[in-house]
């Protein structure tokens, strides 16, 4: 059968590291031996495709999923899923989670003291467009506080999930907004050495994509695992 | 240090403890309908912690080629049939006790290294708090005669193989669970 280019390894930095001390959730749940590094096979090489059909038009919008509207700052978030060559990612889902615009998930395990909101649950899904473009309509999320540390608050933030067209090419990250005092406070967004890998989870204002009127637009563009230029097997 | 002229993958974060209010309109713990072709499984374990304590809050996706040991994706050429309702893709979230069960077919092989054979595997992606990216790892089957020389479970150093080969509890029925620390750690992959 045909050889398959493989997947690039990350550059340095621009990844986590699984044992990261200042996020206190790893200590517990990091692997110990060392990772085993085998070959990209057409195991890895491929992965699961979705369809269109698999959403409904209305999921990409987290603002009408209820009777009402969800109290909170109307916002679209917009951009790219494109590979490390730069080409656009077509088709591909795109799922994202978020706390309401009080900080707080619907979630049994949410105890934070702040309002839940009837009106919103905080999920959604897209797919690319021909050209890699998503697209999202939610309410700004509010930040919370979680344990990891005396008074610690997580940035606002957008979870990201994705698959690209192979199981190497799978990631979940997560989206900030610019200009949030937390960040530099956060041991996740601190979780990548690389500073501009780092500013890259930092969504930007983008009055394009702003509705006047409406809400403010924001624009986060993805980059999956690119491939090598040549096969992987000899 | 990256530059602007590089476009570097974007970093991976940890999905937290509220995934499932985003992933779990997809939970699939059924692989494979009534109508797929080969030897029906059902695999159950539990996601253990360093501490042995159950990870109720995490989830196991899966993705594996059809009974002929034909992946359901444009990139795998092979000259054999693809199964009309079967995508091979799994995702099951852990429950209380850090349990997770799925029903499937047992893949047939598929090529590896070399087109050399793989013996039949699925390949499974870890997410849970406390992992700021998912972790990789393999379930083999017990008994079948190609583990002996499959070229990725042969890489792995030979006392820590078990941990990828499920355990037949039942007819039909597997074990496999995944420690994330200590005695028995399970064999996690970087790719």
């Amino acid at each position: 059968m045909d050889k398959l280019p493989g997947y690039r390894r990350p550059h340095p930095g621009t990844q986590p590291d699984y044992d990261f001390p200042p996020y206190a959730g790893t200590a517990r749940r990091h692997p110990t031996q060392p990772l085993v590094i085998p070959p990209q096979t057409l195991s890895e090489l491929t992965g699961p495709l979705f369809g269109r059909d698999e959403v409904k038009p209305t999921d990409n919008d987290l603002t009408c999923q209820h009777r009402g509207a969800p109290i909170g700052e109307r916002i679209i978030v917009t951009g790219r899923v494109l590979d490390e060559d730069g080409k656009a990612v077509p088709n591909t889902l795109v799922e994202i989670w978020q706390a309401n615009a009080a900080g707080r998930y619907p979630h049994p395990t949410d105890q934070h003291n702040a309002p839940l909101d009837p009106n919103f649950s905080g999920a959604g899904r897209a797919f690319t467009d021909a050209k890699g473009r998503y697209r999202f309509i939610t309410i700004r999320p509010g930040e919370y506080p979680w344990r990891n540390h005396y008074n610690a608050w997580r940035p606002a933030h957008i979870h990201f999930s994705l698959f690209g067209s192979a199981f190497l090419t799978r990631m979940i990250t997560q989206m900030y907004f610019p200009g949030d005092p937390l960040l530099e406070l956060d041991p996740m967004y601190k979780c990548l050495a690389d500073e501009n890998a780092r500013k890259r989870l930092i969504s930007s204002f983008d009055l394009e994509t702003t509705i006047p009127e409406q809400a403010l637009g924001y624009r986060f563009d993805i980059v999956l695992r690119g491939r090598d230029a040549t096969p992987m097997e000899q | 240090m990256s530059d602007d002229v590089n476009l570097y993958a974007t970093g991976n974060q940890t999905v937290g403890p509220y995934l499932h209010i985003g992933l779990n309109w997809l939970v699939t713990p059924k692989i494979a309908g009534p109508r797929v072709s080969g030897e029906r499984v059902t695999i159950q374990g539990r996601l253990l912690d360093g501490d042995g304590k159950a990870v109720n809050d995490g989830m196991i996706e899966i993705w594996q080629a059809n009974s002929h040991g034909k992946y359901a994706h444009p990139e795998d050429k092979q000259r054999k049939p693809v199964e009309r309702g079967f995508r091979g893709f799994g995702r099951v979230p852990t429950d209380a006790r850090g349990g997770f069960r799925f029903s499937t077919i047992k893949p047939g092989r598929v090529p590896g290294p070399g087109g050399k054979l793989q013996a039949p595997h699925l390949v499974v992606s870890v997410f849970m708090r406390g992992l700021l990216k998912h972790l990789a790892t393999r379930i083999y089957f017990p008994d079948d005669a190609a583990n002996i020389e499959d070229p990725v479970l042969n890489l792995v150093p030979a006392a820590r193989r078990a941990t990828l080969v499920a355990r037949r509890k039942a007819k039909g029925l597997l074990e496999w669970n995944v420690r994330l620390q200590g005695k028995g750690e399970t064999v996690f992959f970087d790719y």
